[in-house]
Parts: structure tokens; C-alpha cells; sequence
């Protein structure tokens, strides 16, 4: 079972309206492989807005725990304040208090209170959902706004859609990953038999694409790149070429910009089923094929 | 007074927006009619900065940040398991005679080393990123912080740029946050005095805006939106705003020449030095907001 | 021998549970009698480093290996440390029968240092 991952380094490139395509591709398209899908940008999650999928099942997702004061055990003292690391205690007029948003529930104020007045209380941080699209299943998840553990709930989005993959038979998993770097990104790249990478050939994106590929790089994650927006700047296009070929990182696909992708999007449509003769419709269709032949290609290696 | 730049989804236009802003207030040989001299721009985007790549900064310092992580005497160490016991991320564990540290996991809380009754844990700085200021062209003020690839955790890095580069008294700062509503970005905008949400007219726009502005709610930020790229959606995302009485102070349509500039990394005034007076004036307004709500 | 098998729902005889660190039971097995104790996974509501918690257990219950689908580079390093053996159920449907295919020799070993794009799950 193949598992390919969607990311950016930079936001906005294009990972949920490729995903979508590529979610219609590869159940409508030549060769249909059938994929569970994942969204595993918990943040803000964009997928199922495209795909307009049916709900199946609704899970609570608890993250970490907050520390609580309780006041009536509470005789002020200030140990709490004086342990915290992370700006979560404040004093107003004699009464301590604990800021949910800056706790990170590391537990040193429970720890060390001597009065034992404060108590470490789970987190429901967010929710995730197994829901049924025309193109597959999708396992999703919302974090609720403000909320830690992005990682955790990713990893649990993962898990469930690799079981779901596993009973089912499914030829393999499609992620669409978040932005950025960080934890989120490391969960969502853990695994994957191949990590796209949309950029963009624009300043900001083509350093952030640097980024993530020393990213995948670091965690032995098998990376190829999609340069979206391509005809947008094509000295940056030149640049992102340059670079993958002396890093010896293949391109799999260049989408010329295309204002039918807000269209489709704006409709709810992956843009391939909308208008597959859009000129970027046809060159993301060349890229998923591309991408296919990829990993048959690693899986014969392995 | 901090005003803080965010959006929920990549890719709005908040780097465009913190940079116009920050040159904009320059240009003006003030930090708009609130504080003398020009503006601190503070981009909190550690995992994929690029603010820098606008305002093309001369960086004066660079240093090191990290985290305070575990480290066990052995000779002292009786393999007791309560530094185990009191880890919230399990990054100490005790198996067999032998304590393992995961120090990707730490949070740096120092709950090990104040548990352990023998003393035998000290906390030793683990770097996780770098930390850079300079000045800008301009006489722009400039800060930014840089994740280590591989490190998970962004929010330290955060919380450490905000503490170790600060503004001079009464100077103007304007925060680049990252993409996104969670951990980072509300360690980002934690403080400022107005949350400016950058967004786009299209359904994942409105969407990842509805949850920003949860955000700024639970933080009891006042909030305003800069809708950019104005014109290639629809206008649910106006009709959004006025329902929730969030006002739209300014918007910028899309022009295929500001998005060639940006890809060559041109800010929005090199491109349109017209949109100067324009930001200006939405600053005092945002004054004006904070001072009706403060 | 002591093995710890990680199951779906508390039996010799349920399916394996794939997963080491988030797998919902732990069955701790005598291998010559075939004697078992089911627990719930403690690890399971762990924000973070669940296969390190996992494994913190299985050492505590003196485990000699530990049968499961998958372990990730914490665990296995936790695992390593605490001199308890690995091995991947495989095919094995049941509980009960990876801990037959153990006896006989036929389960593998996850492959040498954990690399093959192997990174922390949280």
C-alpha cells in the first residue's frame, strides 16, 4: 500500500486544489487506483470543501490537559507562577491565574504546588471525521481554533486512514499536508513513499521550497516537485529547474496558471472534473501520471 | 502599539501586507501619528520566513535559541522513574537501569530535573533555531527567527523572538504570524493590540477566516480584514464579514502585475507606490480602534 | 518466554493490532503455557512519545519481546534499550497465532537501524 504526501514549505501553492484533482484522477482517470484520501492540514482543513463529501463518523480528539486552579485549596502563594516557563501564571491583586492559551500543560505547577491545588484537566482540542466522497473515503479532522497538538491529531488522521486503507484493500493513501515545516509537516511526511512538493516560482516560494525539501531530506522521505503557476515568472521557473536537477530532485509536473482552479474551487469541483480540457487540467493530469509511474517505479525498487 | 498580521490559510497575503505596511509607515519618516521613527517588523513565520526576502534587511546579529533539555548523571542516578513519572510528553523514560531522553519531545518545562531526588538531572540549552535583527532599507527596524530543519517545534522559537527583539519606546510593531490557527500563530499574535486578517474572496478563504477570527475571539483581539486578490471569488466573504460585524478595511484587487512582483520579489509599493497613503491611513484607523476599545 | 502482543480488543484470540504505540490492548503471554493477561494500552492517551510510554511498559511487565505491526524510531530505541525483542506479526490474523508463528521461528525482526524515511510520529 503506497502512501503519497502533498506539502509546500510555503502556504498557498496549491496542495488542496492538486489533491482534489488528484482524488478525481485516480478514481474517474485511465487507470483508476483507488486511494483513501486524508487531509491531514487539521489547521485549517480545505479538502472537504472541494470534495463535498457525505459524513459517516464523528470522533472527539482530546489533545494535552490544561492546569486548573482549584480556589478553594488555593492559599496564593505564587510556586506556580515562579515555575511556569511559559507565561501562563499571572497575578492580579493576590489571585494567580492560569491563561488556557499560553498553558502547554507541562505539569510543573501541579507538581510543585504545595497546596496540591491545582489539577491537570484533558483538552478536547478538536474533532476528526471519516466521511465519503465521489472520489473515495476521506479521514479528516478540525483543530478547534487556538488549540495545541496539530502533530498529534495529524498522526491520528493518519493512522485511522491507514487502517482504513489496510481493511479495504485500498491501492494506497493521498495526503494533503499542511504548511510549514514543523511538527505537523513530520507527522504528515512520516511514512510516505513520496512526498510532493507544489511550489511556486516566486522568491518567497522557491527559499521555502528549500526548506522542505532539506525537510524530507532530513527524515529519508522520497521528494519530487510541482511547479505550479509555472508560466507566472519563468526566470523562477528556470531557478526551481536548476536547483532540482543539481540536487538530483526530478519534476514531475509544471501547471501553467490557470484561473479555472478558483472557479472549480469556487463551485466545489476538483478542477480536472470542472473543465478537463482547462490548460491546467491537462497538465495536472500529466503530473499524476507522472507521479503513478513514480511510484510503481520505487515500489519495483523495493 | 502591535498589530499583528494573520490569516488561517497560506498563501493570503500577510507577508505582502506586514511588509507594505512597515514601508509604508516608513516612507512617512514616522511610525504613523502614534510614535516618531519608523516601524519594528517582527516576522514570526520561523518554520518558512520570508519577510526578509522583501525588505532585504542588513542583519547586525545572529544567535542561537533553544530549549532547556535534560541531561542525566549516571553516577547519581538511581534509576528511581520519577523523572519519568512527571514527564507530561513522555520525553524521559526509565527502562531498566537506564534513562532515555527524547529531546525533540521536550517542552524545556524543568519538571524532570526539579522531581529527581537524587539531583541528578541538570538542563542543558539544546539549540532549535536562530534568531536574526537588522535594519532594512528604509530605516525599517527588522527581526526575524529561523526554525532548524527537523526541529518540530516552532513555538519556542516564537516566544523567544518576541522576548529577545523588542521595540524601542512608542516605536510601531507589525507581526508577520505564520499560517494557520493554532500553537504558533496564537503565540505569534499573543499580546498585539489588533489582529489584521489577510484573506481571499474564494471558499478557502472564507473558510480558514471564519476560524482566524475564533482565534482572535478567544484571545479578545479587536480585528479588522484586508481582503486580497479582490475579484477572483465572489463576495460571500464581504456578506460573511458584515453578518459578524468584522469591518473590511481595505482591499486590494488582484493584478497579475503585483503577483509577477511578488514573484520576483518585489514588495506591493515597489510595484504600486500609490497603495503608501492607503495603509497609512488604515493604521491611524486601526489607532483609532484600539484606542475605542482599550 | 514473556510476549507482549498489541490487540484491538482485549483476547489471546483478537486480531493483532497494528499499531505499537496507539494500539489499544496489550495481551502479555507465557509462550510454554499459553497463559494470558490482557491490559489497556497506557500509552494510548499520551500527547506525545506514545511508543516510549508503550514501551516503558512492556519493560515494566519484564517482557522478553514484543509482537506488533509497526514500531516507530522512539519506541524502537526505548525497546532496544530496555533488551526487549521485536518482531512484526506478518500475516498472522489473531493474537493467538503470531505467538505461534513466534515459537516457530517465523516472525521477522523490524530491519536493522530504523532509517528507510522513518521520522518521530508524536
Amino acid at each position: 500500500m503506497k502512501q503519497l504526501v502533498i506539502l509546500s514549505g510555503k502556504g498557498g501553492t496549491g496542495k488542496t486544489s492538486l489533491a482534489a484533482a488528484f482524488a478525481h484522477l485516480a478514481r474517474e482517470g485511465a487507470c483508476p487506483v483507488p486511494l483513501v484520501l486524508a487531509d491531514a492540514d487539521v489547521d485549517a482543513p480545505n479538502l472537504d470543501l472541494v470534495l463535498q463529501p457525505r459524513r459517516i463518523e464523528e470522533h472527539e480528539f482530546v489533545g494535552g490537559s490544561k492546569a486548573e486552579i482549584e480556589y478553594e485549596t488555593c492559599d496564593g502563594c505564587g510556586v506556580c507562577a515562579d515555575v511556569c516557563r511559559f507565561e501562563a501564571v499571572r497575578e492580579e491583586n493576590g489571585k494567580f491565574e492560569i491563561d488556557p492559551l499560553a498553558c502547554e500543560g507541562c505539569g510543573a505547577c501541579f507538581h510543585e504546588c504545595p497546596a496540591h491545588a491545582i489539577r491537570m484537566q484533558p483538552q478536547v482540542a478538536g474533532r476528526w471525521y471519516r466521511s465519503e466522497s465521489r472520489y473515495g473515503p476521506l479521514i479528516h479532522a478540525a483543530l478547534l481554533p487556538a488549540h495545541e497538538n496539530s502533530g498529534k491529531l495529524v498522526t491520528l488522521v493518519k493512522q485511522q486512514a491507514r487502517l482504513l486503507a489496510l481493511d479495504g484493500g485500498y491501492a494506497g493513501l493521498l495526503v494533503d499536508g499542511p504548511p510549514g515545516i514543523g511538527c505537523p509537516v513530520i507527522s504528515a511526511a512520516a511514512g510516505a513513499d513520496l512526498a510532493l512538493i507544489v511550489t511556486e516560482p516566486t522568491v518567497a516560494g522557491i527559499h521555502d521550497m528549500e526548506r522542505i525539501l532539506e525537510t524530507t531530506e532530513h527524515f529519508r522521505v522520497a521528494a519530487q516537485v510541482c511547479i505550479n503557476k509555472a508560466d507566472l515568472f519563468p526566470a523562477g521557473t528556470e531557478q526551481i529547474l536548476d536547483a532540482c536537477r543539481r540536487k538530483g530532485i526530478g519534476v514531475v509536473g509544471c501547471i501553467p496558471f490557470d484561473e479555472t482552479v478558483t472557479e472549480a474551487m469556487v463551485r466545489g469541483e476538483p478542477v480536472t472534473a470542472y473543465r478537463p480540457d482547462a490548460p491546467a487540467s491537462q497538465a495536472i493530469s500529466q503530473t499524476w501520471q507522472a507521479v503513478v509511474l513514480r511510484m510503481n517505479i520505487i515500489s519495483r525498487k523495493s | 502599539m502591535r498589530i499583528a498580521v494573520a490569516s488561517g490559510k497560506g498563501g493570503t497575503g500577510k507577508t505582502t501586507v506586514a511588509t507594505s505596511l512597515v514601508l509604508s509607515l516608513a516612507a512617512d519618516g514616522r511610525g504613523g501619528e502614534f510614535a516618531p521613527g519608523p516601524p519594528l517588523l517582527l516576522d514570526c513565520d520561523v518554520e518558512a520566513p520570508n519577510a526578509h526576502l522583501f525588505l532585504r534587511p542588513h542583519f547586525e546579529r545572529v544567535w542561537e535559541v533553544g530549549i532547556p533539555v535534560p541531561q542525566v548523571d549516571e553516577a547519581r542516578c538511581t534509576a528511581c522513574g520519577r523523572c519519568a513519572e512527571v514527564c507530561a510528553y513522555n520525553a524521559v523514560a526509565v527502562l531498566g537501569a537506564k534513562v532515555l531522553v527524547f529531546p525533540e519531545l521536550c517542552h524545556g518545562c524543568g519538571s524532570c530535573a526539579r522531581a529527581c531526588p537524587e539531583g541528578a538531572i541538570t538542563e542543558v540549552v539544546r539549540p532549535i533555531g536562530v534568531l536574526r535583527q537588522g535594519t532594512a532599507p528604509g530605516g525599517v527596524d527588522f527581526g526575524h527567527g529561523e526554525l532548524s530543519v527537523g526541529e518540530p517545534m516552532a513555538g519556542p522559537v516564537i516566544r523567544q523572538l518576541k522576548q529577545q527583539i523588542t521595540p524601542r519606546p512608542g516605536q510601531v510593531v507589525i507581526l508577520d504570524a505564520p499560517p494557520g490557527t493554532s500553537c504558533p500563530v496564537v503565540e505569534a499574535v499573543r499580546g498585539a493590540d489588533f489582529l489584521l486578517l489577510v484573506t481571499e474572496p474564494t471558499p478557502f478563504g472564507l473558510h480558514d477566516l471564519r476560524l482566524a477570527v475564533q482565534v482572535g475571539r478567544s484571545l479578545g483581539m479587536p480585528m479588522g480584514v484586508i481582503i486580497n486578490r479582490d475579484g477572483i471569488g465572489d463576495e460571500s466573504l464581504a456578506h460573511y464579514c458584515e453578518s459578524e460585524g468584522i469591518t473590511v478595511l481595505m482591499r486590494i484587487p488582484f493584478e497579475r502585475a503585483i503577483a509577477r512582483g511578488f514573484a520576483q520579489g518585489r514588495t506591493l509599493l515597489e510595484t504600486h507606490p500609490a497603495y503608501a497613503p492607503q495603509f497609512r491611513e488604515m493604521v491611524l484607523e486601526i489607532g483609532r480602534r484600539i484606542e475605542e476599545t482599550g | 518466554m514473556r510476549i507482549v502482543v498489541t490487540t484491538t480488543t482485549p483476547d489471546l484470540d483478537s486480531p493483532v493490532d497494528p499499531r505499537f504505540g496507539r494500539g489499544a490492548h496489550f495481551v502479555v503471554v507465557d509462550t510454554s503455557t499459553l497463559e494470558w493477561q490482557a491490559h489497556p494500552n497506557p500509552a494510548a492517551a499520551s500527547s506525545g512519545g506514545a511508543g516510549i510510554r508503550a514501551a516503558q511498559f512492556v519493560a515494566e511487565q519484564k517482557a522478553d519481546g514484543v509482537i506488533s505491526g509497526d514500531f516507530g524510531p522512539n519506541a524502537h530505541q526505548a525497546l532496544t534499550a530496555a533488551g526487549v525483542g521485536m518482531y512484526l506479526f506478518g500475516a498472522s490474523t489473531s493474537a493467538r497465532q503470531a505467538v505461534e508463528r513466534f515459537k516457530a521461528g517465523e516472525l521477522e525482526s523490524p530491519g536493522g537501524s530504523v532509517g528507510q524515511g522513518r521520522q518521530p510520529r508524536g
